[in-house]
């Protein structure tokens, strides 16, 4: 039996804005297995960073449940999240903004390590610096090396390097390859797989390009709107789309094969505000099939097959 | 005057430009030429710090001098060259003869002018229409990149990024310019709002009969819009081609890389993503040889001395690699029928 690592159970995370509710996730459930990989995709503004957020409690949840291990990471004292936190890293999309531009390579790998007492001694903290360097692949020379004089690529690995200081068992990489050209980008994906295969650790994985997430996600997550449309296994999803919205998303890819021409689905409009919104499903504005239904009120997520996760009415007329 | 043998509407030979400061010199475009015929779309494609935006700036005579340099043989828009052009020819050409879509929307957009204001700016100056015409024009540019003509005297704030960069691109073909360059035009938007601008790209340049230049990093762009290729790397066209000559016969070794570092939907996910090794080069550094040499995984001793000769494989297939100097030298990447 495969060990359930997270549990998250009815996630919301609202926006209190001057003009109305803004509503970032609403109602976000799934688990995760330990040493697996949860790919979340949507486009700008679907609420995958908050829901990954909203998970580390960087955003306090409006309401819903996140067990970690079967612990209810929203009913934790500080303490407890002290350690939590630990268990749980974030790695960011943007490997410039968020180094400190005034520490040394080895400083910023030595921060996390001494501040939270993971490493005892100067000698101990160290040869851990020199490891995680290894871990992630940078140079011995790099040492004493700054931000700025390091490439995306590189940066990133820091940033990797910091977030396995604290030993986790699970990272929320929220867009870790998206500011990276595609060579370099290809080198820190195959560094992420390896890392996971190596250390068994468990990933969220949030990105807007699915492309990235199909080369190493078990799950992928579809969100709109702040809610999630469809999940299900990646070979499934990218081979027996369901949602409406998923079949456009992943039609809207460009492929760089020639003659790959598929029946592109553009769709209409852009995405909807998501303040006050009203009990209708979110992509109903946008959706070719929207009947009346679709429109009087929401959808509930439903298991369709094995694994297989829709919130759509209309799903029994996609599938055969 | 020599007698035309294509009709061509930009034609550069040998065009270099560095940056000077008081620190260093950036060698940012070294000894590029090529050609476009009228109502091809040619990509233009690397990675950053290739040289791709400075050299498609360089068309409209928009590198920043000091610190820029521009040096060329022939730099030429639909026949007149333009290193030779005083600002008044130049003014008249910009946007005229050659228009461009900038990478950001967000910013290249004046915040305090209606968009009606900004698309009918350039009509007034190149058509010489009165306000009253120019404006009616711009509701009808409008309409056309899909926005209802009410919201002409609206603000840009008040659009989301996909709508800006349809305005943008309305400004850009307000005055149905010869040559459009599209610079990087959805790097900055959603997927799906990507294929909407796409498509209308695509449909505006059958109707206008435009010859395009798309700067781009995303192979599957290329794949659905181009018909030329010229990849780019450290200030060099590495290789030139037919869309069919890069995507299924690929020569060069830099080539080859990018695809292979390229995630593809559908591919075998069992397989890992092969990336090139290292860093791009130092563009403050001059290189004897080849500047992908030491990435190279077929490099040899001669690959570091001397850039390599372009070859000519087929009609028009260009390669910058000296290893097929020998006879039966191939890269892995498997030609495609």
């Amino acid at each position: 039996m495969s060990e359930v690592l997270l549990d998250v159970r009815n996630l919301t995370k609202f926006f209190q804005t001057p003009r109305g509710t803004l509503h970032a996730v609403d109602g976000v459930s799934f688990t995760i297995e330990k040493g697996k990989v949860l790919g979340i995709v949507g486009e700008s503004g679907c609420g995958k960073s908050t829901t990954g957020r909203a998970i580390l409690r960087l955003h306090e949840p409006t309401s819903g449940e996140v067990f970690f291990e079967g612990r209810d990471v929203c009913k934790a004292n500080k303490t407890e999240m002290k350690q939590l936190r630990r268990d749980m890293q974030l790695i960011f999309q943007d490997p410039f903004a968020s180094l400190d531009p005034r520490m040394a390579v080895n400083e910023l790998i030595r921060e996390p390590l001494i501040r939270n007492h993971i490493t005892k001694g100067k000698a101990e903290t160290e040869k851990r610096v020199k490891e995680l360097m290894d871990l992630v692949g940078l140079a011995e020379r790099l040492y004493n090396a700054y931000p700025h004089e390091l490439d995306g690529g590189r940066r990133q690995r820091i940033g990797i390097a910091r977030a396995l200081a604290m030993e986790p068992k699970l990272i929320v990489c929220d867009e870790p390859v998206s500011a990276l050209d595609v060579s370099i980008q290809a080198q820190v994906i195959n560094l992420l797989a390896d890392l996971q295969e190596e250390l068994g650790l468990t990933y969220i994985f949030i990105t807007h390009d699915l492309s990235v997430v199909y080369y190493f996600a078990d799950d992928i997550a579809v969100m709109y709107l702040g809610k999630l449309v469809e999940k299900a296994p990646a070979e499934e999803l990218f081979k027996n789309p369901v949602h409406p919205y998923t079949k456009a998303l992943l039609s809207a890819i460009p492929i760089p094969v020639l003659g790959a021409k598929k029946d592109r689905i553009v769709m209409r409009g852009e995405i909807t505000s998501p303040i006050n919104l009203p009990d209708a499903c979110r992509f109903a504005p946008r959706c070719d099939f929207a009947c009346e239904d679709c429109k009087a009120h929401d959808c509930a997520l439903e298991e369709i097959s094995p694994g297989h996760f829709v919130a759509c009415h209309r799903w029994r007329n996609f599938v055969e | 005057m020599a007698e035309e043998m294509k009709d061509l509407a930009l034609e550069v030979k040998n065009l270099n430009i560095r940056f000077e400061t008081d620190d260093e010199t950036v060698y940012a475009v070294n000894g590029i030429s090529f050609d476009l015929e009228k109502q091809k779309t040619m990509a233009l494609v690397g990675e950053t710090g290739a040289g791709k935006t400075t050299t498609v700036l360089s068309l409209l005579k928009l590198v920043q001098s000091p610190p820029g340099v521009v040096n060329a043989d022939t730099l030429k828009v639909v026949g007149n060259d333009v290193m030779k052009m005083t600002a008044t020819e130049l003014e008249a050409m910009r946007g005229k003869d050659i228009a461009m879509i900038f990478q950001d929307p967000m910013s290249s957009l004046n915040p305090v002018m209606t968009v009606g204001e900004q698309i009918a700016e350039s009509v007034m100056l190149h058509e010489g229409l009165d306000e009253k015409a120019a404006m009616e024009h711009a509701k009808e540019m409008l309409a056309l990149v899909g926005i209802s003509g009410d919201r002409v005297n609206d603000y840009p704030h008040q659009f989301s990024g996909g709508m800006k960069q349809r305005v943008v691109i309305a400004i850009a073909l307000a005055c149905r310019p010869s040559i459009l360059i599209a610079d990087e035009p959805t790097t900055a938007l959603d997927v799906t709002i990507q294929a909407q601008v796409l498509e209308l790209i695509k449909k505006l340049k059958d109707e206008y009969k435009t010859s395009t230049i798309l700067v781009t990093h995303d192979l599957g762009i290329v794949a659905e819009t181009c018909d030329i290729v010229a990849v780019m790397y450290a200030g060099k066209i590495i290789e030139y081609g037919s869309l069919e000559e890069i995507f299924n016969h690929t020569k060069h070794p830099y080539t080859e890389g990018l695809f292979n570092s390229l995630p593809v939907m559908g591919g075998d996910r069992s397989q890992k993503l092969k990336p090139i090794k290292g860093l791009t080069p130092d563009p403050s550094k001059i290189y004897p040889g080849c500047t992908f040499a030491e990435r190279c995984p077929y490099a040899t001793e001669k690959c570091t001395q001397g850039f390599p000769e372009y070859k000519k494989f087929g009609a028009t297939h260009i390669v910058a690699c000296s290893r097929y100097d020998e006879p039966d030298f191939h890269i892995e990447r498997k030609e495609i029928d």
